[in-house]
């Protein structure tokens, strides 16, 4: 079936000079500097005969951090480049001369395909000046023996450590730490001669380490285990007690065994701190979240002493209209409530800007949800002032229509609300994770403190609010429209609300229940906290966060967890019938 | 109040109550009213029962408990455990041979070989009798204790009995609990020997639940008309004067709160033959809250309200949920905005309250000079009921 024998074997110096004839005349390739390209290393390398030869131009890319490397090698181990035998009449080569070729993926009716030069990614032409086509089993594929691939590997893993992100390289010296393979300890050393990154410097100390585990050298091995036991190093657990379990206990072995178990009680150590520390982050982010959820409540009820159920909902109102400012932002979106179609337009916004749209939402579902709370508290609250227990009935009857009104305009299905891309993300600190969600959900929960910490104490609004909270007919007598503030107290509150919603939406679902989800948890961080004190709802949300999550990782199972919360926060109320911070007051019923 | 029935109450309950006990029964044996409609009905008087609890707390004592869903939830699953027992040897798995000790069907289906402990003695109905009144008062009892003793009311008491009713809906999900986890109990075959889906069977339900129903009821009557009902709404309209007169208000707040979990329970338990199946969905705030409509549609404070709003709002929902599904959450949650705001003593006080809009206007127009004084509700001090 071939139409071009097997290559002829050449002497090397021969077709070096074939080489550097075919560099001169190619009008493409600046003939100085040719050879030094990496592709063209890898196109000299695949022709070389020998292997010896092959190996050394292989190893000589190591270092070199031009992406090309990776792909042309990998292409190579596996037989994605191939040796073309110039025939006779191809322009600028010689009949017999080999050279490194791909084939395009452009396949034609005969089973014929274009070929590419290795070297200058161009086709290769004939005489005619048209590109030339063979069929795909006229050529061969260029062969690797198992020295060139270790040398390839080598080369790779050197590329790969090269990796201009830290992100990357920390990942891939972890993954050759773990591999405990000796071959990659030469790509490791020669990195860490050379690294400055810090953290992965460590990371680089770390995987030698592990792969000095299965040194020959028992000195080697016992160093390791000692260096890996005062590093820390919760990976290495694993290896290390592998290596106990494989070393037999023999007097000459007993300094290795002594340091594998010493290392492995440090370990040990330090995985029960970094597990300590990360259980209190997450119970910081937790209750930051329920801070976040019930500040607009420690307002309307806790200043207020409005039971409002509806509060989950305005939660969602929050959420949905960042769903919509999304969607403003994008393509624009078409609802079709009561059979009736709504479109709303869409600002076809791309990139940075589309990323920004929770900037806008921010301050319109705190708008949004104020307005509907300023209709709750005119239509119907300010009725019931007097009367808490049926102001718990009517809002639960305004939760129910408006979860109704959520599943009839936006279906009963969740939505879904992008999250930008730099939340995914996390960073490592000693083996604690830190995920920028969390850390993105404490300063989302600082800034709402402030803010609200702000209003209620450094403006004349707050002011108002104060005064009539505290003695409500006093502070009409001096002229404060009680009424008025009454409506804005409300409305801060239930813009809180739809802040928390904007806030949920990035880093959960967000559906017609949301707001049911939340709403027990919130009602009870305001009752713990002591109604009337943002001081004691920040305590109380962050307490309940630590110990809900401690439990959770003591019991292993978050609902557990839950409802021994909600117990412990019916003994607490034994102890502390008010909360944590009681508002003095002389009323009875206070 | 009137220590006894008036000739007009007890007329309409003597009239109700046959027509309950004696005339439907004897309509549904001779096909007249259909097993459907008993079933429902039957369905109804359970929810009833229920109301009345609520109505006897809140109505009467001022305490809003979240919590009745609970307790109705309990009865139900203690009597449930009767019905899963005596149902295992017949379910689906022991027919198919996979199921030789006769465990329940979610059991085998979760893998268990032997019944848990605490199943054991509800072979006996008499046991799980007890337990549907002992589970929901000892609940009722340790919480009510815990909650009063620490002077906890008005809507404080309301939201801890949410968050009670949550933990324990949360609980009874997990199957590690081995009560069904989230799909429950159902697929019951018979109870105390007889076949539980048979229309016999059901009748006798259907008259057990009126039964029951009129005995809360009448329990109710005389409970109100003593002088501890005297105190009860002395409780709910000034719980410091009753303090200060020197009554134990959190012990009578206890007693009550008891007595309407049990009432609840009992209920509970026999919805729960009736309906054929029980799970944690029951057991939520939702559902107590629900309950509550009946009683503020109905009229609280009044015994006959909450039955009328119960078996109202009842028939009314299954009719809707069919009819307009998607209306029926807007119907309900304009309901209770409408009962709060505009009828605050529900169907029942419908009359009184066109009679004092009548004296009222006949008042004004003899006396034009004064001005009627509008209450002004929003420029007083809120204080918790």
């Amino acid at each position: 079936m071939r139409t071009f024998p097997h290559p002829a074997k050449l002497p090397f110096p021969l077709l070096l000079s074939v080489w550097a004839v075919l560099c001169a005349t190619t009008w493409l390739a600046p003939a100085a500097h040719a050879s030094d390209t990496p592709r063209a290393v890898i196109a000299k390398a695949v022709v070389t005969e020998e292997s010896e030869e092959q190996v050394r131009l292989v190893r000589s890319l190591a270092g070199d951090t031009d992406p090309q490397i990776r792909d042309l090698l990998t292409a190579w181990k596996e037989g994605g480049i191939s040796i073309l035998e110039a025939p006779d009449g191809l322009p600028g080569l010689t009949e017999g001369q080999k050279i490194a070729v791909t084939l395009a993926q452009d396949k034609d009716a005969d089973d014929k395909q274009g070929v590419l030069r290795l070297d200058s990614s161009e086709p290769i032409k004939d005489a005619e000046g048209k590109p030339l086509r063979l069929p795909a089993a006229d050529i061969e594929a260029a062969e690797t023996d198992a020295a060139l691939r270790q040398a390839m590997k080598g080369v790779l893993d050197a590329f790969a450590l090269a990796a201009s992100a830290p992100a990357t390289r920390l990942k891939v010296v972890a993954e050759y730490g773990l591999s405990q393979d000796l071959a990659r300890l030469e790509a490791l050393q020669a990195r860490q001669a050379v690294e400055t990154h810090p953290r992965v410097q460590r990371a680089l100390r770390e995987a030698i380490s592990q792969i000095h585990l299965k040194h020959d050298d028992a000195e080697k091995r016992t160093a390791a285990a000692r260096d890996l036991g005062q590093m820390g190093s919760i990976s290495s657990r694993d290896a290390l007690k592998t290596l106990l379990e494989e070393t037999p206990d023999t007097p000459e072995n007993s300094a290795l065994r002594a340091e594998a178990t010493k290392a492995l009680v440090a370990i040990g150590t330090h995985m029960r701190w970094a597990n300590a520390y990360g259980t209190a982050f997450r119970g910081l982010s937790t209750g930051s979240i329920l801070l976040v959820v019930a500040i607009g409540l420690a307002i309307t009820f806790g200043l207020m002493g409005v039971i409002n159920m509806a509060h989950g909902e305005l939660i969602a109102v929050g959420a949905y209209t960042a769903y919509l400012v999304q969607h403003v932002f994008g393509d624009g979106l078409t609802l079709s409530p009561f059979g009736k179609t709504l479109s709303l337009p869409g600002l076809h916004t791309t990139g940075w800007i589309r990323d920004c749209y929770f900037i806008a939402a921010i301050p319109l579902s705190f708008l949004a949800a104020a307005l509907v709370g300023i209709a709750l508290e005119r239509g119907i609250i300010r009725f019931l002032y007097r009367r808490p227990l049926e102001s718990l009935l009517a809002t639960w009857g305004v939760s129910l229509v408006l979860q109704q009104l959520f599943r009839l305009v936006f279906g009963a299905n969740n939505v879904q609300v992008d999250s930008p891309s730099w939340l995914s993300g996390n960073w490592t600190v000693f083996d604690v994770l830190f995920g920028w969600n969390r850390i993105f959900v404490i300063c989302f929960a600082v800034l709402i403190i402030a803010g609200a910490w702000a209003v209620l104490n450094k403006t004349s609004l707050g002011l108002l609010i104060r005064a009539v909270m505290q003695n409500r007919s006093m502070a009409a007598c001096m002229g404060v429209r009680t009424e008025r503030v009454n409506m804005l107290t409300f409305a801060l509150g239930s813009g809180l609300a739809g802040l928390a919603g904007a806030f949920l939406s990035q880093i959960g679902n967000v559906g017609p229940g949301l707001g049911q989800d939340y709403i027990v948890d919130a009602f009870m961080t305001v009752v713990v906290g002591g109604v009337g004190n943002l001081l004691g709802t920040v305590l109380s949300a962050l307490g309940i966060g630590l110990i809900d999550q401690s439990l959770q990782q003591i019991l292993l199972s978050p609902v557990l967890g839950k409802i021994l919360v909600l117990g412990g926060i019916i003994l607490f109320l034994q102890w502390r019938p008010a909360g944590l911070f009681v508002t003095k007051s002389r009323s009875l019923e206070g | 109040m009137n220590r006894t029935l008036t000739k007009v109450e007890a007329t309409v309950v003597t009239l109700l109550a046959v027509l309950v006990l004696v005339v439907m029964p004897l309509l549904n044996s001779a096909g007249v009213v259909s097993n459907f409609t008993i079933n429902l009905w039957g369905k109804y008087l359970c929810y009833a029962v229920l109301a009345l609890s609520v109505d006897l707390l809140w109505g009467y004592t001022g305490l809003l408990s979240l919590g009745q869903a609970l307790f109705f939830s309990l009865g139900g699953y203690m009597f449930g455990m009767y019905l899963m027992l005596l149902s295992g040897p017949l379910g689906a798995y022991a027919k198919s041979g996979q199921n030789p000790a006769g465990l329940p069907d979610f059991m085998v289906f979760l893998g268990h070989t032997f019944l848990p402990w605490f199943w054991r003695p509800f072979y006996s109905p008499g046991f799980s009798a007890l337990m549907v009144v002992a589970l929901p008062g000892l609940v009722a009892l340790l919480f009510g204790f815990l909650a009063f003793r620490a002077r906890i009311k008005g809507v404080y008491f309301s939201i801890l009995t949410q968050a009670l009713t949550y933990g324990a809906a949360l609980m009874f999900f997990r199957n590690d609990l081995v009560m069904g986890g989230n799909n429950g109990f159902t697929d019951f075959h018979r109870i105390m020997g007889f076949d539980i889906r048979s229309a016999a069977t059901q009748r006798g339900l259907f008259i057990a639940t009126g039964v029951l129903l009129l005995g809360v009821y009448l329990l109710g009557r005389w409970l109100t008309a003593t002088k501890f009902g005297l105190v009860q709404r002395a409780v709910r309209d000034s719980e410091t004067r009753v303090l200060f007169s020197g009554y134990a208000a959190a012990n009578y707040k206890l007693f009550v709160f008891t007595l309407c979990a049990i009432i609840a329970g009992l209920g509970g338990a026999l919805y729960v033959p009736q309906v054929g199946i029980i799970n944690p969905s029951e057991m939520t705030a939702e559902k107590s809250l629900e309950a509550v409509v009946w009683v503020a549609v109905g009229g609280r404070g009044t015994l006959l309200g909450p039955i009328v709003g119960a078996i109202g709002i009842n028939a009314l929902k299954s009719w809707a949920t069919r009819a307009m599904p998607d209306l029926w959450p807007l119907i309900l949650g304009g309901l209770f905005i409408v009962i709060v705001l505009l009828l605050p003593k529900g169907l029942v006080g419908i009359p009184g309250q066109i009679r004092a809009l009548w004296v009222s206007r006949r008042k004004r127009d003899e006396d034009p000079g004064q001005e009627s004084i509008e209450p002004a509700d929003a420029d007083q001090p809120a204080t918790p009921a």
